[in-house]
């Protein structure tokens, strides 16, 4: 620890309540409680304390809290205590600062500068709990032409979709990056629940190519993991383009990650570095991801809807014109707060731009230019909640993708050290008796529970706005006002203030 | 008539009832009976006289055991022969009465080897019975200095109940050290030196020559020892004459097959009058021990009533405490020895050929079932964790498919 | 009959289910005040094997309890439902029960007198097995396997 650095957060134990039982020393990777024997009673090293929370949920008694730390530099609004301490490490280190899960900054978060319209008087709201209120979305190429064959039957010229029985999908995260359980328990409730899971850029364990018919497998720069069974088994590609974490730069997982099981899917060697690279070296116009595209198509005979994944940028309404005339099907799109197993702080921080922001000009800008049914939508980094979505979809999104929240539904609690590889939690660690802690089967059914709730919560919402499809709610901005927005927002989102009529 | 009769009404009797009724719920059971008591724990008539128990705690089974059970107790009957080929046992009344099924379960008597001048002490006990223990309850004053001759587990069980209503034991024994039956040499030297520090006077190797008095005698060594009550515990004799008379197999003890079954037809034994065939030790032994009776007694029952059962794991094993000290020792003390001592530990595992031979823990008897099991089903050694198993008994010890099976299944 | 079987492959040895189990059978409503400073004495054992194994080890409650057939008291039996059960009353710790059982899952109580065991916890006032309740990873689950 940096002796210029005072711990961040302190651990506070209740000596009333202590019983001595030392779980939080035996679940602590680490390693900020003892027993001291001396003293006889749990003493704690804060210096060590990522925050994670494990110790405070399992203490019996709950004698344990972590709390923010009172210390503090001279009061400088520009010069923060973070500022400040992030100085004094890298002087200390001469490195980059790594951080992990999704920017933290205080940026605004529109969705929660959008509200949502109710049905009164005029229009009747739907009850869901009497009325069908489907949730089912379809993803792929809508488009399709008019063609008969000899005798003058028509063809049929749909795409592949992907059925969804709820416009949630579980978004990349990789085999290394999160453990062997978690990916169980991704795939298992994908499977349960009727949606997807995606393999990210890791590959796919070969104990998982049961779950083949909910995985989406991804296809991202440094190719980890793909070959012909790969691309056959799952039920979508996705190509990588950016992660919105860290757009313009590549994944890298360090060597310590990788096991013989990680190196054996990712078809590396052990214990070596995975360096995705920043660029698809062979992708440098739209022309060559149309040819990237057009080859793993090719190579799975067509039966495979083909998505493109970018991060939210300056100028993805552009780029998302480009994708949908590229043969892709569905495109995604990462907005700047989607989380990471590791990004450069600077990076995760500062690049990027709002997924609400994106969503809106790239829904416009394909709808001005009339491909919009060329490709489905789907958005992630941010979704918090039901709430969120159905904000999504009226802003134009077809689904969405959500990470951060299947994680925390599985236990993580934020601490932002991923990168670390001692997740407490069983979930971003490959260290076996770390991994352990995290049973799929509880981990499965809390997914499920999670994603069950928002979907009622979806429908409670859709019925109370008189609509009764994800279809029907899918870019109708009429649904949506914003408050405390300038003019220049609003225009972007495509929405009204708030107290503006029709 | 009764279709199954039982001469007993302990422990091998009571176990042998329970199978029956596991397979036969209508067969009429008769359970013949010398002691007029309800069927209580023999082992407990010491806990009696130490004050740890009392009669209705003793009780072996529940109160409405005989009837939920459909099993008549004739109590205070003495049986005195079997007539295999008529197939009826005769009571010491004269009455006779006629059997399908037939268990010998008449445990031991004590026996008294004889010794000069005994019959001049008339406060002489034995220690066998619940009506021994009620009558020393009754006898033994708190002015008493008492005899015990025997340094048997009957004997010391004996002391501990008694050394605390009397103002003095002495034991007295042949065998130059206690419980030769259950603990090796430096073991009863543990245990003595305990028991002395409780105030008990011990005189090993040494035996009555000739009881000079009502409340004397001297002892081959020439030493002369007063006492007012007189407690023998040399030792016991199974009771196997029914079954000899009438022509059965008999060797120190009934002879029986697996299923407990004697050599006369539809008669079968069980508890401290039949031989076990110790695996331990690869040998026939009596194995007077409470469990080991239990098991005999449900393997029998189970054939009585037309099943087909075998017992085929007999080993010597015992679990005692005398004033808080426990003990749990099991099989033979031979081949290699790991040790362990301390102030509060004695531990010693024998193994040899690939398995555990026995072993004794004196002190720390926590899960030592898990080192009985590797007797009982003669474990080969090689297939756990030995180095582990010898610091403590865990089942981490054994393969992960063992662990499967016992804990992630119905057992 | 439902009994508890567990999963080592999801144990974490974290113990928990000892204090549980030990507060369970304390009688008493505050887990502090009932365990704090005191050596507890569970009827469930978590062992802590090598390369990372651990599992919680009670009571089996066996088809043919060996316990049940050695006590020389009377003192342990098994209900209609095929639950082991022990009346403290009738047991004078006498411990053939520890020396029988191959599991180590019956042992000498808190001050060594009498024998203790899981009882499922149909003894206290917890409903459900207290140690199923509070394991954090589902290593421990009461279930019926026959």
């Amino acid at each position: 620890m940096d002796m210029f650095i005072y711990p961040e957060y302190e651990v506070v134990r209740n000596p009333d309540l202590c019983i001595g039982c030392r779980v939080c020393e035996r679940q602590c990777a680490n390693e900020v409680h003892h027993y001291d024997f001396d003293l006889k009673k749990m003493v704690a090293d804060s210096t060590k304390c990522v925050n994670c929370h494990r110790c405070v949920c399992l203490c019996p008694t709950h004698a344990l809290k972590i709390v923010k730390s009172q210390d503090t530099y001279k009061t400088n609004a520009n010069w923060e205590n973070q500022t400040i301490n992030e100085v004094y490490r890298q002087a200390a280190t001469g490195g980059v600062l790594l951080s992990s899960m999704g920017n933290p900054k205080p940026f605004p978060i529109y969705w929660d500068k959008i509200l949502l319209n109710a049905s009164q008087v005029t229009n009747p709201p739907i009850d869901p709990l009497r009325e069908p209120m489907e949730t089912t979305v379809y993803l792929g190429r809508q488009k399709c032409e008019v063609v008969r064959d000899g005798s003058g039957k028509l063809k049929n010229t749909l795409a592949p979709q992907l059925k969804l029985n709820m416009p949630i999908m579980f978004s990349a995260m990789s085999y290394g990056s999160i453990s062997y359980n978690a990916h169980e328990a991704l795939a298992r409730a994908a499977t349960e629940l009727g949606t997807y899971y995606n393999t990210g850029e890791g590959g796919l364990h070969k104990d998982f190519y049961q779950y083949g018919p909910n995985t989406i497998v991804q296809v991202a720069s440094g190719r980890f993991g793909v070959f012909k069974d790969y691309l056959d088994t799952g039920a979508a590609i996705e190509i990588k383009m950016g992660q919105g974490a860290k757009p313009g730069i590549g994944g890298h997982l360090p060597g310590k990650k990788i096991s013989a099981d990680v190196s054996a899917t990712r078809m590396i060697p052990q214990g070596v570095d995975a360096i995705s690279p920043a660029p698809h070296h062979d992708i440098y116009s739209i022309e060559d991801l149309r040819q990237l595209i057009y080859s793993l198509k090719e190579s799975t005979a067509y039966k495979k809807p083909v998505i493109v994944k970018v991060a939210a940028v300056h100028n993805v309404a552009a780029i998302a014109s480009g994708i949908a005339r590229s043969g892709a099907d569905i495109i995604a799109i990462d907005g700047f707060r989607g989380g990471t197993g590791a990004a450069p702080t600077r990076i995760r921080d500062n690049v990027g731009i709002p997924i609400e922001l994106a969503l809106a000009s790239v829904d416009s800008r394909l709808r001005e230019e009339g491909i919009r049914d060329n490709v489905s939508i789907v958005v992630g980094g941010s979704i918090r909640s039901s709430a969120d979505v159905v904000k999504a979809i009226a802003l134009g999104a077809d689904a969405c993708y959500i990470a951060t929240a299947a994680v925390l539904a599985m236990g993580c609690h934020l601490c932002r050290t991923c990168n670390v590889g001692k997740c407490n939690w069983g979930i971003a660690t490959q260290v076996p008796e770390l991994v352990k802690r995290l049973n799929p089967d509880v981990a499965a059914e809390r997914l499920v529970n999670l994603v069950t709730a928002w979907n009622h919560e979806i429908q409670e919402i859709m019925g109370g706005m008189g609509i009764n499809s994800i279809e029907a709610l899918r870019g109708n901005r009429l649904m949506l006002r914003g408050v405390g927005l300038n003019e220049t927002e609003l225009k972007i989102l495509g929405i009204r203030h708030a107290g503006e009529s029709l | 008539m009764a279709k199954y009769v039982i001469i007993g009404n302990s422990t091998a009797a009571v176990n042998c009832v329970e199978a029956i009724r596991s397979l036969d719920k209508e067969g009429d059971i008769l359970l013949l009976s010398d002691e007029s008591h309800f069927t209580y724990g023999r082992p407990l008539i010491s806990y009696l006289l130490y004050g740890k128990t009392d009669f209705e705690h003793m009780k072996y089974r529940p109160d409405d055991w005989y009837t939920a059970n459909n099993a008549q107790l004739k109590a205070g009957v003495k049986a005195v022969k079997i007539d295999p080929k008529k197939k009826k046992v005769e009571l010491s009344t004269g009455e006779k009465i006629p059997y399908e099924k037939l268990l010998v379960a008449t445990g031991s008597r004590p026996f008294v080897p004889p010794m000069s001048g005994l019959e001049r002490v008339k406060d002489q006990y034995s220690f066998m019975t619940l009506d021994d223990a009620l009558k020393i309850e009754k006898d033994f004053k708190k002015e008493d200095d008492a005899l015990i001759i025997g340094a048997g587990l009957i004997g010391l069980k004996c002391l501990e109940g008694i050394l605390g209503r009397v103002k003095a034991v002495t034991v007295v024994d042949m065998a130059n050290r206690i419980l030769p039956s259950i603990l090796d040499e430096e073991g009863s030297a543990v245990v003595q030196k305990y028991l002395e520090g409780k105030g008990v006077k011990f005189f090993l190797g040494d035996s009555a020559a000739e009881f000079t008095g009502e409340h004397a005698v001297t002892m081959k060594s020439g030493k002369k020892l007063t006492f007012d009550k007189l407690v023998l515990a040399v030792g016991v004799r199974p009771n196997v004459e029914f079954v000899q008379e009438a022509g059965g197999a008999c060797n120190r003890g009934i002879v029986t097959d697996e299923g407990q079954r004697t050599t006369l037809p539809d008669v079968y034994a069980a508890g401290d009058c039949a031989l076990s065939h110790d695996i331990a030790a690869d040998t026939d032994r009596i194995l007077a021990l409470l469990p080991n009776a239990a098991f005999q007694g449900r393997t029998a029952g189970l054939n009585m009533a037309g099943g087909s059962a075998v017992f085929d794991k007999a080993v010597p094993m015992n679990a005692m405490g005398l004033f808080d000290l426990h003990m749990i020792t099991a099989g033979v003390y031979e081949g290699e020895c790991y040790e362990e001592k301390g102030d509060s530990k004695y531990k010693k595992l024998f193994f040899a050929n690939d398995r555990l031979k026995g072993f004794i823990l004196i002190g720390d008897v926590a899960r030592a079932g898990i080192y009985t099991s590797l007797l009982r089903n003669q474990t080969p050694l090689s297939e756990v964790d030995f180095a582990m198993l010898e610091k403590s008994p865990a089942l981490a010890a054994f393969p992960p498919a063992y662990r499967k099976e016992k804990l992630t299944q119905k057992v | 009959m439902k009994r508890i079987y567990v999963n080592e492959q999801w144990c974490l040895g974290c113990h928990l289910c000892e204090y549980e189990c030990a507060f369970a059978n304390s009688g008493m409503t505050d887990m502090a005040k009932a365990l704090k400073g005191k050596e507890i004495h569970p009827n469930i054992r978590v062992e802590d094997g090598t390369d990372g194994i651990h599992f919680a080890v009670n009571c089996r409650h066996c088809s043919d309890p060996i316990c049940v057939r050695s006590c020389i008291a009377g003192a342990l039996s098994r209900t209609e439902d095929g639950m082991v059960q022990i009346d403290k009353s009738k047991c004078v710790g006498c411990f053939t029960c520890v020396l029988v059982c191959p599991y180590g899952a019956i042992m000498p109580d808190a001050d060594g007198h009498a024998a203790q065991k899981c009882e499922l916890c149909t003894r206290n006032l917890c409903g459900e097995p207290n140690c199923v309740k509070h394991c954090p990873n589902r290593a421990i689950v009461y279930e019926d396997r026959g």
